[in-house]
């Protein structure tokens, strides 16, 4: 950073009888020359003491006219805005939004570069102060000092009788202490304990009624249409679509729906039934290849939105797990431990089931979870 | 500054009016000419200060119309492709702001890259400070201060990106949720506790606006302003160049140079981020949606200073370790704690390990040239390095899609290239400090080329070389050449001080790793040398 001397700053006038600075080549004509013509070139930082009056009129005119070029576009962004920007009673989407970003920021920019040029020409060619030298002084006071400090501590200690008084000490941590403690008993209530809830989705208690309704499981619905599938409106071969169970949007009260959503979202892949590989136990979990994975992810909970014909692998955008989807959503790659976890499905009258809820916690892992 | 004694009646009114109260005169004179010392790095922890005002402008401006609600509503409003979707009051409030209160966007963009700026500018600061070994005794605490304001920063910027509720931030809360559930023992009931029950729930929203616009926010500028009175009492380092030495500073003063400087220099920040509000789209909030626990776009990143997070997850091979009905997920834990409590605990213990391994326990005014300390400034850049691979690992897929690589190889390209690039950098750094300490000794001791070629009576030619010029050598002179430690065990095989014990022992050794390969720099007597270098020899080896 500060490896070359020429970056260091202050600059110092060269002094006599130094080395010439060594020169590659023509020297530059203007190295030679101050950007404001006529006068000495002032040292950086500040202008010489000793300012050449043509010159500094110059300056001043100059950093004048950065003034009020600032001025200028201060009272531009306010004539903008009282009387450009709001016309037809406000803003009316991303066109006037764009344009009046642009007359309102530009003005702003303008008024704020302009002023900032203006300051710094000042500070440059106009102002006459000339560096100064102060003393640096360690920090730590005098022997002295802090020998009656210490003395002053020790008489204030004993007569405050804290030293002597064991007693009175003791119970006064022991009065503190709890009271330290009570702010973290307060916090109880941010949340509720984790309890079951990690273990469920909305997919158990939907199965639970439709079979209580004397059904085999719960319809599966389209994200974003809440139309339930038939097994024929997902038969080709290499889609992927993702589904909850039908009811998530109207059984539950409107604040819970999103939360309900956030476990039960799920993917389905119609895999070519050639090359699946069903689990050992679940060999009845999927309809002629169309299987159901839980669509967040098992590192950090990300959809694992992405599916790839060719390979059958399920990506997670985020941090890339990938699982195939083939073989019980295995992971293939990635930071990802665990398989999605499989949604047991069934067809009835047509449509796509789902005949229980995931049976085990979807998602990321945690301590309890085992 | 001469016989006028009198300030103006408006000025000296109100000082009058302070001095019979508060005795500020004095105050005011002895810290009005405060000196200042010049280089450009000094200004960059300046350009944090100016963000983080000007961070603190534009979001109370954003206060007044944002709401931080995840109630749901219906959108009805000036960005016609989003009305009639079912959105948090949040979102919805944030595309108002955006859309329908003039000059919002503006100040949300504004905004938007002060925080990026602000969160850069410490980088580099604290990159400047720790090269030039400027948070040496006595300013480890101001160190330690911007350590934690680092630290406030990264999470004040993560809580402020996730309030607007759309996709991108709802997705950055999902992973919170994800890293905060692998924590050993107590892992879901902090997720519980965050977020008010299960995600998304109704809560974080609202908790996380008042972390973000109250609580972290009033912790900073208590930082800040311990930070700038601290540097104010102590006084500012000083490069070592001429009439910069330890007992003594050479600037101009802050009345009026630095403080017109410093103006200028807040309008300057200002300006640019105006610019950058105006014509660099950030974080349109619009595009992304509202959130949707079941939606992602593919290359979603979070803003720059949590890549290093997003890298590390990224690049982390799959362990979990499950037994005794408990799961222990390092495959998140790993990532998620260990880089940046490397980096965050590495930075804040740092002057203390140097000051155990040098035993130097004196005060530092002047900073060193990162070539001089070449042990510090290798740690430095393979500090740099870890940050940078696992930053750069956060873009993987980008990286793959656009470099036609296979995802996997760029993945396990970053699994080695983070313990692999900081030893390099190490290695590499060290070689280059010594090399130009090998060359500032030859300036010293056989002066510059001056490219004059002169011919030997016998017809030899050789380049004349001159005495550098003094600014140069007072540079060159500031290093401190290493003084040997004496040996851990001295002849009579009785350990020498500080290097008793096993915990003696590790310091003797990291105490020679830190000084054994010192190029000395050394004035020699002038004529003797010059006669050498005039008759054309070549230098000798200069050391060892």
């Amino acid at each position: 950073m500060s490896d070359d001397n020429k970056d260091t700053g202050s600059h110092e006038p060269r002094e006599d009888g130094g080395t010439p600075e060594r020169v590659i080549g023509t020297p530059s004509p203007a190295a030679e020359k101050s950007l404001l013509p006529g006068g000495a070139a002032p040292a950086e930082g500040a202008a010489a003491e000793e300012l050449d009056e043509a010159s500094a009129k110059r300056a001043e005119r100059v950093v004048a006219v950065f003034f009020l070029i600032a001025f200028a576009a201060s009272v531009a962004f306010i004539a903008y805005y009282i009387g450009w920007s709001g016309r037809d009673g406000g803003m009316h989407g991303i066109h006037r939004t764009r344009e009046s970003n642009l007359w309102l920021g530009g003005m702003m920019t303008l008024a704020f570069l302009a002023m900032a040029v203006g300051v710094t020409i000042w500070v440059r060619r106009l102002m006459t102060s000339k560096p100064i030298i102060q003393e640096r002084h360690a920090p730590r006071a005098t022997e002295e000092t802090r020998a009656s400090f210490a003395a002053d501590f020790m008489e204030g200690a004993a007569d405050s009788g804290i030293t002597k008084r064991p007693l009175l000490r003791r119970t006064l941590l022991l009065a503190a202490a709890p009271l330290g403690l009570a702010p973290l008993v307060l916090l109880r209530d941010l949340g509720p304990k984790p309890g079951t809830r990690l273990r469920h989705t909305f997919w158990g208690d939907a199965v639970k009624k439709a079979q209580s309704q004397g059904k085999k499981g719960v319809r599966l619905v389209v994200d974003g249409t809440d139309r339930p599938l038939r097994v024929s409106d997902f038969s080709s071969p290499g889609g992927m679509i993702t589904v909850l169970p039908e009811g998530i949007e109207h059984d539950l009260p409107e604040e819970k729906v999103l939360t309900q959503v956030a476990k039960a979202v799920t993917i389905l892949i119609n895999v070519p039934a050639d090359q699946f590989k069903p689990a050992k136990g679940r060999e009845n979990w999927h309809v002629g290849g169309i299987v159901a994975y839980s669509k967040i992810c098992t590192h950090v909970g990300c959809p694992a939105a992405l599916y790839e014909q060719t390979t059958h692998h399920i990506l997670c955008p985020c941090h890339q797990s990938t699982f195939d989807a083939t073989d019980a959503a295995k992971v293939v790659f990635g930071p990802a431990a665990r398989p999605l976890p499989q949604l047991p499905l069934a067809v009835e009258d047509g449509y796509l089931v789902a005949t229980s809820d995931y049976h085990e916690p979807i998602g990321p892992s945690f301590w309890e979870r085992g | 500054m001469s016989e006028a004694a009198t300030a103006p009646k408006a000025v000296e009114g109100p000082l009058t009016f302070l001095d019979d109260r508060l005795g500020s005169t004095t105050f005011f004179k002895r810290n009005m000419k405060k000196v200042f010392p010049d280089h450009w790095s000094f200004m960059l922890g300046e350009i944090a200060l100016y963000s983080f005002i000007i961070l603190l402008l534009t979001g109370t401006f954003l206060t007044l119309w944002f709401k931080p609600s995840m109630i749901e509503v219906v959108y009805d409003g000036s960005y016609t492709k989003l009305n009639g979707v079912k959105m948090s009051e949040a979102y919805a409030s944030t595309l108002n702001i955006s859309f329908d209160v003039r000059g919002g966007l503006l100040m949300r963009q504004i905004h938007h890259w002060a925080a990026i700026l602000f969160m850069a500018s410490i980088m580099a600061h604290m990159l400047r400070v720790f090269f030039t070994g400027a948070y040496r005794k006595p300013r480890e605490l101001n160190w330690l201060i911007g350590v934690g304001m680092f630290t406030m920063g990264m999470l004040e910027g993560l809580f402020g990106y996730s309030l607007p509720d759309d996709l991108l931030s709802g997705t950055g809360l999902r992973i919170t949720q994800g890293v905060a559930e692998s924590i050993p023992l107590v892992g879901s009931y902090i997720y519980m506790f965050l977020f008010g029950g299960e995600f998304p729930g109704q809560d974080i929203v609202p908790r996380l606006f008042t972390l973000h616009i109250l609580l972290i926010p009033g912790v900073l500028l208590g930082m800040i302003t311990a930070h700038m009175m601290i540097m104010w009492h102590q006084k500012h380092t000083a490069m070592p160049v001429k009439k910069q030495t330890e007992t003594q500073v050479q600037g101009y003063p802050f009345y009026p140079v630095f403080m017109a400087k410093t103006g200028a220099y807040f309008l300057f920040t200002f300006g640019v981020l105006a610019l950058l509000g105006t014509f660099a789209q950030i974080n349109p909030i619009w595009l992304f949606g509202p959130y949707d626990p079941g939606a992602i776009s593919s290359a979603s990143q979070p803003d720059f200073y949590m890549g290093v997070l997003e890298g590390s997850l990224r690049i982390m091979p799959n362990w979990e370790i499950s037994a005794w009905g408990h799961t222990l997920s390092l495959n998140v834990l790993i990532p998620a704690l260990g880089p940046l409590g490397i980096i965050f605990t590495g930075a804040a213990v740092w002057p203390f390990i140097e000051q155990w391994v040098t035993g130097d326990k004196r005060l530092h005014h002047v900073n060193d040239r990162p070539r001089n300390a070449p042990v510090r400034t290798s740690v430095g850049m393979a500090a740099v390095a870890f940050y940078g691979i696992l930053w750069v690992a956060g873009a993987n897929d980008v990286l793959a899609e656009r470099f036609h690589v296979s995802l996997f190889a760029t993945t396990w390209f970053f699994r080695v290239a983070v313990f692999v690039g900081p030893v390099l950098a190490y290695i590499i750094t060290k070689r280059i400090c010594l090399g130009l300490q090998r060359k500032d000794a030859g300036i010293i001791g056989h002066g510059v080329e001056s490219g004059v070629i002169v011919m030997s009576p016998d017809g030899e030619y050789s380049e004349r070389h001159e005495p550098a010029r003094e600014q140069e050598r007072t540079v060159i002179l500031s290093k401190e050449n290493s003084r040997p430690e004496p040996p851990a065990v001295d002849a009579n095989g009785v350990p020498a001080p500080g290097s008793k014990g096993p915990l003696g022992h590790v310091r003797s050794r990291l105490n020679r790793a830190w000084t054994f390969d010192d190029i000395p720099i050394e004035e020699h007597g002038h004529d003797e040398e010059h006669g050498e270098v005039e008759n054309g020899r070549e230098p000798k080896q200069l050391n060892h």
